[in-house]
């Protein structure tokens, strides 16, 4: 297996070689950078490839080396140059240090010593398998110079899809609809005016309007119609006045300002983490738990910036100023790369809040039950902020216990309840309900 | 004139009654002594608790109810190695339950080292993470006492999950692991 992934990068490498020999003219400055680059940093240097450097680079390297930041080890940009100019140590030091440190560390080399000491004695790992070709692509590849900011990079704007934007052009639409009106109006009036001052002109009167009453008078004559419009309106009312009643207490649609902007589209949508990895105790608890700070630091450590798509309202410095106050709440020194012990607490808005006399857990839920997470929440994985999708209303609950059949399969707890049961009702599956899932004493004790 | 000057005040009243509903605050509530809780309330914010918070570190020196027996071995580099040679899993053969273990390592491991343990979750093919080795890599030769280590306290760049997994879990993740390990390594 080895043997023939060799011989496909050998095949790869001879067609590069002979494209750049038939492209020679346009690539003369590119082979005098190349050789300059080889002269300038070893003599002895093998020419390494800078991209099978980079993928050797991102797998074998880039859990703790970055090359223009320090991370868990030393940034490594140019590292053999400055490995060579500052402590004069050669391919061959770093051959032996990537293969292994550790031993390196135990045999007493001075530098090899002062760097173990320098990042906590934390041991690099051995990389024993990389070949001294895979080496030397891994070196070409740090040693590329930093590539130029190209104008808009990083910043890529969607268009037309975002609700912001979609609202600033509905209120103009109506804005624009409203001042259409307003002259309409203004032009109607203009036109009686001219038109009566016509009719004076030419002295002719309008006709006198019929001496038969008004519309009102006659309806309110009626008593009849105004016992109809009487009732309607007292039974319109009442509607409303129920509807206003019972949404009190009820926050649907609650969508709080949090302290910091977390995206659940971003983290749970665009990059599939799973729910419980951050709500861990939904698993195994009352309470799905908001993550402490370092879940988050679990990938924040890594990710120090935001490189996805972006808004208009919220652009990539946005989201970079969030995850730095990320930082500033967990105590975190990105640039020292440890934490300071200067941590405060992130101050989250609640936003599903069951009042205490109504018992909820998520445990029985999510693992018991097998219930997504979204039946009630909603398209969490779509939403910028969250907001409460379901009405947590005791009618809402009883609807679902009503509907859902329970999940009996792999329970041997089940086993024999649901034959008793499922015999009294004559159901092959039962609902939550038929199992004692509208008891007033299951969530009210 | 009058009536409508009184048709102006009903609208008015009933257009500030309407424009009181707001988004980003929660509605009224219909006496709050019902829902407002008079015991303290997961994650509260109250002045007895230190910083203020009601979600606090486990007194140090206590074991947790379950019977979760302390970790001993430290979290260094000799704490590792230490592990790596001597620890085992306390479970046998009885205990694992692979599927649980697929699915706590799917939620937990899966996003960046891949459903296969090959190094390659969504979060490494989005670019988000990046560096992430396959459980075969021969350089670090993982076991099952180094893959708790790691899950218990972190390595590099990886955190600690020893508040997300509790130590059976831990232990069903590992064995997980080196299921994962072994078909790679076929």
């Amino acid at each position: 297996m080895k043997k023939s992934y060799q011989s496909l990068e050998d095949n790869s490498t001879n067609n590069m070689i002979q494209v750049i020999y038939r492209q020679l003219a346009s690539k003369i400055p590119y082979i005098g950078l190349v050789i300059l680059l080889t002269f300038s940093t070893s003599l002895t240097a093998q020419e390494g490839d800078p991209a099978k450097g980079k993928t050797l680079f991102n797998t074998n390297c880039a859990s703790c080396h970055q090359l223009d930041k320090k991370m868990t080890g030393p940034a490594l940009r140019n590292v053999e140059a400055r490995l060579d100019e500052e402590h004069g140590l050669d391919r061959a030091w770093l051959s032996a240090w990537i293969r292994n440190s550790a031993g390196m560390v135990k045999a007493g080399d001075a530098y090899a010593n002062q760097i173990f000491n320098e990042y906590n004695g934390t041991a690099m790992t051995a990389f024993p398998q990389l070949e001294d070709q895979d080496i030397s692509d891994i070196l070409a590849y740090t040693a590329q110079p930093i590539p130029e900011d190209n104008g808009g990079g990083g910043t890529t704007t969607v268009g037309p899809v975002t609700p912001v934007e979609g609202g600033i052009s509905n209120k103009l639409i109506l804005g624009a609809l409203a001042v259409l009106f307003a002259l309409l109006a203004i032009a109607l009036v203009l036109v009686r005016q001219t038109l009566n001052r016509f009719a004076q002109e030419k002295g002719i009167e309008a006709a006198a309007k019929d001496k038969s009453l008004p519309i009102w008078k006659a309806f309110a004559q009626n008593q009849f119609l105004v016992l109809v419009t009487a009732i309607f309106f007292l039974l319109a009312s009442a509607y409303f006045v129920y509807g206003y009643l019972s949404q009190i207490g009820v926050d649907q649609g609650y969508q709080p300002v949090q302290p910091i902007h977390f995206s659940h589209k971003i983290h749970a949508g665009d990059n599939g983490i799973d729910c419980k990895y951050c709500h861990s105790s939904a698993r195994v608890s009352k309470t799905s738990g908001i993550p402490s700070l370092n879940v988050c630091m679990n990938c924040h450590k890594s990710i120090y910036e935001y490189k996805g798509e972006t808004t208009a309202k919220y652009d990539k410095a946005f989201y970079d100023g969030e995850i730095q106050k990320l930082y500033a709440a967990a105590g975190w020194s990105d640039a020292d790369q440890k934490y300071t012990g200067e941590s405060q607490p992130v101050k989250w808005v609640r936003i599903h809040n069951l009042p205490d006399f109504a018992y909820f857990n998520h445990s029985q839920h999510v693992e018991v039950a097998g219930v997504q997470c979204q039946t009630c929440h909603g398209p969490v994985e779509t939403m910028e902020e969250v907001y409460q999708f379901a009405p947590l209303t005791m009618g809402w609950c009883i609807n679902c216990h009503r509907d859902t059949n329970v999940k009996v399969e792999d329970n041997a707890y089940y086993t024999k309840i649901h034959e008793q049961l499922s015999k009294k009702y004559g159901v092959d599956k039962l609902t939550a309900a038929q199992m004692g899932g509208l008891e007033c004493g299951k969530c009210h004790y | 004139m009058k009536s409508l000057i009184k048709i102006a005040i009903v609208l008015m009243v009933f257009a500030s009654v309407v424009a009181c509903k707001k988004d980003t605050r929660p509605n009224y509530q219909f006496m709050p002594n019902m829902y407002e809780p008079v015991p303290y309330e997961t994650y509260q914010q109250a002045d007895v608790f230190e910083g203020g918070m009601e979600a606090q570190i486990p007194a140090e020196g206590t074991i947790p109810r379950g019977g979760h027996m302390p970790f001993e071995i430290e979290n260094t580099t000799e704490g590792y190695d230490l592990a790596k040679t001597t620890l085992t899993s306390p479970l046998d053969s009885t205990q694992i339950d692979s599927n649980r273990g697929g699915q706590l390592y799917d939620i937990y491991c899966g996003i960046c080292h891949g459903r296969k343990g090959d190094g390659q979750g969504t979060l490494v093919k989005n670019e988000k993470i990046l560096g992430i080795p396959s459980y075969d890599d021969a350089g670090r030769a993982i076991t099952a006492g180094s893959i708790y280590h790691t899950i218990y306290y972190g390595k590099n760049a990886m955190g600690s999950y020893a508040n997300q997994l509790n130590e059976e879990e831990r232990w069903q993740v590992v064995d997980y692991v080196l299921k994962l390990k072994a078909d790679l390594e076929k």
